[in-house]
């Protein structure tokens, strides 16, 4: 392929952008395309459950600066193929968009209702800003919501919409909400939704959603019925990587790159945050795919600096995962993989604070904090050095520095 | 160069801490303190700190 062809990153979101940027601040002459189905140029998921679902933001406080950056941006176009024999990425309208090399970041989308009464109206997913804007519209205080799914979008809305005077009911097939941050969490972040007048249905499925054109029911797998105004269904995210399937590329859930973030098919083909899979030290060169907001700026940042080099030159991405939700006063941080733990142990608890250890055969891999960056900040630091923070019953005077004396 | 952090924006997430530790800091119940004017040899940490800040509540000058 000639060189002259550009540098093209399809999906116009965080790790698009970050790309994006880092392309721009590597070489300000070369040519890049940005292609993203949404007419919207990029914006920040998280406040979408949070400030904007509450209304204290509107859509242009969610804009992510960098919208100005001077790269052809192709907004409202769809990609639907990767044709890496002729170097082209394949649009659903016009001609195809030729590639020298091309960053794949096209994320996640909301996983949907599929069972009965997925067709009636005051049903949603929440992933892009229609969807919260739509959300928003319905949550009037005295109405009932019910929440299918307490993972984290489903507990940060519902932790919203309470604050907004709705009755709220929570529902999950897992034994409590939060489920990859194990049981002492969750049991914890089921006492905060209670205390807040959350009603819990946990442990159980659902089997139907009932309505006349609007949904006015959610029936449960045990025979309940829970009545609803409006239901949201926040069952999880799923890559989007069909579009890739007759690309020969190989997909295991995300696109499976090595830890450069370079595909491990073609070296012209790279990926970058919600579905990017790629092997991580603290998973032993497992691969893993992190769905959370600072995956998708360091990896859309590295593969933006990786495309244009060789492959043999290229830095591998080896950061630590980290990821906050906030609920309600309480905001929940984690870092590395809580979720390959086998023991998540408080360390610490006390006045709204809590920090946990979460270690895989003994082995740290991962913390938890409730309003406590500073406690989780040095197992942040352990982490990122490969090292460990003494469990509790050490003496205490082995706990490391930053703990006892974060400040200046 | 001068760096600005935006406190009304600000949710203490600590990653700027992470990214620049020599200039941002959380001090008592997690409040950011911040180096306001600081030397060349920060600019790529600040920058970074700039990248990874989820309020976007970071602003470099000069
Ligand atoms: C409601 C909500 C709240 C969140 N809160 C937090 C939080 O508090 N903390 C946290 O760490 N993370 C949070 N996240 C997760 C975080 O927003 C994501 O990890 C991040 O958006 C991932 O960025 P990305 O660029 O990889 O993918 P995405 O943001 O999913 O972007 C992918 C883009 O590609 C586009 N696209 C898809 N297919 C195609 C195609 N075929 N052609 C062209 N374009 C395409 C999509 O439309 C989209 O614009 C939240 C997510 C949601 C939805
Ligand atoms: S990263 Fe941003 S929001 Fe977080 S503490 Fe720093 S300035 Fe505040």
């Amino acid at each position: 392929m000639s060189t002259a062809a550009p540098i093209v990153i399809v999906g116009a979101s965080l790790a698009g952008l970050r790309a994006a940027q880092a392309l721009r601040k590597a070489d300000p002459a070369r040519e890049v395309v940005v292609i993203g189905q949404e007419e919207h140029l990029p914006y920040t998921r998280p406040p979408l459950s949070k400030q904007l679902l509450a209304g204290e933001q509107e859509a242009e406080h969610v804009a992510l600066p960098g919208g100005d950056l001077d790269v052809t941006w192709r907004l409202g176009v769809r990609a639907t193929g990767l044709d890496r024999r002729a170097h082209e990425v394949v649009l659903e309208e016009g001609p195809p968009q030729p590639y020298d090399r091309v960053i794949l970041a096209t994320g996640c989308r909301a996983r949907p209702w599929t069972g009965p009464g997925a067709e009636l109206s005051g049903v949603h997913v929440l992933r892009d800003l229609p969807h919260a804007l739509a959300l928003r519209d319905e949550l009037r205080a005295g109405a009932r919501l019910v929440v299918l799914g307490a993972g984290f979008v489903g507990c940060e809305v519902a932790a919203t919409a309470r604050r907004a005077g709705l009755e709220v009911t929570l529902v999950d097939l897992a034994a409590h909400p939060m489920l990859p941050l194990g049981p002492a969490i969750g049991s914890r972040m089921a006492d905060l939704h209670e205390g807040e007048g959350v009603a819990l249905r946990l442990g159980v499925g659902v089997e139907a959603l009932h309505g006349d054109g609007r949904v006015n029911e959610v029936e449960l797998a045990d025979g309940s019925r829970l009545p609803a105004d409006v239901v949201l269904v926040a069952l999880g995210a799923q890559p989007n990587v069909e579009w890739l399937e007759e690309s020969g590329l190989t997909l295991d859930g995300g696109v499976v790159c090595d830890a450069t973030l370079t595909s491990v098919d073609d070296p012209d083909v790279l990926a970058a945050g919600d579905l990017c899979s790629w092997p991580h030290p603290l998973a032993q060169g497992d691969r893993i795919r992190v769905e959370h907001w600072t995956n998708a700026v360091e990896q859309g940042t590295l593969a933006g600096a990786n495309a244009p080099l060789d492959p043999v030159e290229r830095a591998a991405h080896v950061a630590v995962p980290t990821f906050w939700s906030d609920q309600y006063e309480r905001k929940v941080q984690a870092v590395g993989l809580p979720g390959l733990a086998d023991a998540v142990e408080v360390v610490r608890e006390g006045d709204g604070k809590l920090v946990a250890a979460a270690r895989r055969d003994g082995r740290l891999i991962g913390a938890v904090a409730f309003n406590d960056v500073r406690g989780l900040m040095a197992y942040r630091k352990a982490l990122a050095a490969g090292e460990d923070v003494p469990p509790p019953g050490a003496a205490d005077d082995a706990e490391p520095a930053p703990l006892a004396n974060g400040a200046r | 160069m001068k760096v600005h952090v935006d406190m009304n924006l600000c949710q203490s997430h600590g990653e700027c801490v992470f990214a620049a530790p020599d200039v941002f800091d959380l001090g008592e119940d997690d409040v950011l303190t911040w180096k306001e004017e600081v030397g060349e040899d920060q600019r790529a940490a600040v920058e970074e700190a700039v990248q990874v800040c989820p309020m976007a509540a970071i602003r470099i000058e000069g």
